[in-house]
């Protein structure tokens, strides 16, 4: 038991190291969609989200669970759509060529 | 389905979101790895709702389609000068449904967590809703700010430290209440409402200036609470991507400090809008009066620009506030024809959040290769003919550099100030927000054009025109 926390806690430390070297390689120009495309990311508690409200186990987590899907997928598809929609916009000077 | 094999999606999904974070290194991939991130995410949904037993679906399917209805609205009508708030907006629901799986996991009957469970197992629980709860009421009251439906000025009261500090104490004591006793189900309630009132005490005595700071704080924590709530349910797919989002927040919250020359420590708790209206009137208003700064008409400085070689424009909020980055652009197109070299100098604090003011320029189809950040431009400056300041006045204040004295003194700055030529476009002479007054404004080579800045704009384009 305790062995799968300290291999979660592996995990995620190593994780926080990729992230800071991949997000580190980010030019300033894109930090607000990186913002909320990194927002759309952190929407993958929708997974639990979905195990607790698909569970049925009690009326009360139920809901929660209810609640939390919406929440969470108000920032998976929000956050994805809107990082698209900037992203769309990041163009070179119209009419040159692509290099 | 096995169990273990399931994962194996969650790890494909979290390759998908490192690749996708990767492509977005440079503006021509990113689109495209946006859209990576996104498939990843579709993988990690469809495996979860297929492969671990969902036993009611009735509310999974009306949770995912409300969900994405309003957030397929959201993105769709949201403007880009609203950005910061639907940032806000984002961090707030991802964290308050990160509290909410960790609180049904703990209310559950069927699951491994709560009564009985070993302690280490409720102190997930208990930092999940924590950091989840935290984030959720924090976002919100950061969204109110930045909406303007609450003050957006540092709200200050006596003993306000002590108040949180005291708060925080309480809230750890009850985590560690709970641990120890998870029978003690009414500790979860106190829990959840102490978190939830820490989020908005934490976030109210944050001045509208230091906002950016905290939207890239309470992203991080998003992702914190995702990565705690891995840590709930035992899920490395969670425990990656939170652990993704956590470093980017906190990098970018790093960034913001440091171009506002501030540690974290005095933006959370050094209530820098409220202190900065005392200091600036005075200081300021008596500079103004002594010194002298020269005017210049539209007609010339049109002229100006149409003959240089090199024209830089450094922009500010200002800019977007009088919705003027469509005639800059076509001023800029303008001048490009004559073949005059056009760039864009971006201050990181530039807009309401990072990178915000590259966006809302892209928005007005200016290239991104012109959009260049402080480190690559300031060298620049030396040989560039004009820079036009449109809406920017703290990020030029060479005070910044040589005045002690001055509340800002150590902020990294656009060193305008080095080109041959400066015309500040602005209202009047009176202080800008922050209430600091500028030294640029009474240099040799600054001029200054009064009006708004969209009108001043369409006239230069006009003017523009004309010159032979």
């Amino acid at each position: 038991m305790i062995a799968e926390l300290v291999g979660l806690l592996v995990v995620f430390v190593l994780a926080m190291f990729v992230g800071f070297e991949v997000i580190t390689k980010v030019p300033p120009t894109l930090h607000t969609p990186l913002m909320s495309g990194s927002n759309a990311i952190s929407g993958i508690t929708i997974i639990g989200a979905l195990i607790v409200a698909g569970r049925g186990d009690s009326r009360v987590t139920s809901w929660l669970g209810l609640i939390a899907v919406i929440f969470a997928m108000i920032n998976v598809v929000g956050g994805f759509l809107v990082t698209d929609r900037m992203l769309e916009m990041f163009k070179k000077k119209p009419g040159e060529k692509r290099s | 389905m096995n169990p273990a094999l399931i994962k194996l999606f969650y790890l494909l999904a979290a390759v998908m979101f490192i690749v996708g974070l990767k492509r977005l290194s440079s503006p021509r991939t990113a689109r495209s790895g946006n859209w990576v991130g996104a498939i990843g995410m579709l993988i990690a949904i469809v495996a979860t709702a297929l492969f671990t037993g969902i036993l009611t679906w009735q509310m999974v399917i009306i949770g995912l389609i409300v969900g994405s209805l309003i957030g397929g609205f959201l993105a769709k009508t949201v403007k880009m000068t609203a950005m910061p708030e639907m940032v806000a907006l984002l961090n707030g629901f991802g964290g308050g449904a990160s509290a909410l799986v960790a609180a049904a996991e703990f209310l559950s009957p069927t699951s491994e967590v709560g009564i009985g469970a070993p302690f280490h197992i409720n102190l997930t629980v208990g930092l999940s809703v924590f950091v989840g709860a935290l984030t959720f009421s924090g976002s919100l009251v950061a969204f109110l700010k930045l909406r303007e439906w609450i003050t957006g000025r540092a709200v200050t009261y006596p003993l306000q430290k002590t108040i949180n500090a005291l708060l925080v104490l309480a809230t750890l004591t009850v985590v560690v209440g709970l641990v120890l006793r998870p029978e003690m189900g009414w500790l979860f309630a106190i829990l959840a409402g102490l978190s939830l009132i820490l989020g908005i005490l934490s976030v109210i005595p944050i001045g509208g200036a230091d906002m950016p700071v905290v939207i890239s704080l309470l992203n991080s924590y998003s992702g914190i609470a995702a990565a705690m709530t891995g840590f709930v349910i035992n899920n490395e797919g969670l425990v990656v991507s939170g652990a993704l989002v956590g470093a980017s927040g906190i990098i970018l919250t790093q960034i913001m400090c440091k171009a506002m020359n501030r540690s974290l420590t005095n933006v959370l708790f050094g209530a820098f809008g409220a202190t900065v209206q005392q200091i600036g009137p005075a200081g300021g208003a008596a500079a103004a009066g002594s010194k002298t700064y020269r005017e210049i008409t539209h007609e010339d400085c049109a002229m100006m620009l149409a003959y240089s070689k090199l024209v830089v424009v450094a922009p500010g909020y200002g800019l977007a506030v009088a919705q003027a980055q469509h005639e800059v652009r076509e001023l800029a197109e303008l001048l490009e024809k004559r073949g005059v070299e056009v760039k864009y100098a971006i201050h990181p604090v530039a807009g309401r959040m990072p990178g915000h003011m590259n966006v809302l320029l892209a928005e007005a189809n200016v290239p991104y290769d012109q959009l260049l950040d402080m480190e690559t431009i300031n060298p620049e400056f030396d040989h560039t003919d004009v820079v036009l300041v449109i809406g920017a006045n703290d990020v030029v204040n060479p005070a910044a550099r040589n005045d002690t004295s001055s509340p800002i003194y150590g902020m990294p700055i656009l060193d305008v100030d080095h080109a041959q030529n400066v015309i500040v476009l602005k209202r009047s002479m009176r202080p800008g927000f922050a209430g600091i007054d500028n030294a640029l404004f009474y240099e040799p080579r600054t001029r200054m054009l009064f009006g708004d800045a969209k009108d001043s704009m369409k006239k230069l384009v006009a003017e523009t025109k004309h010159v032979e």
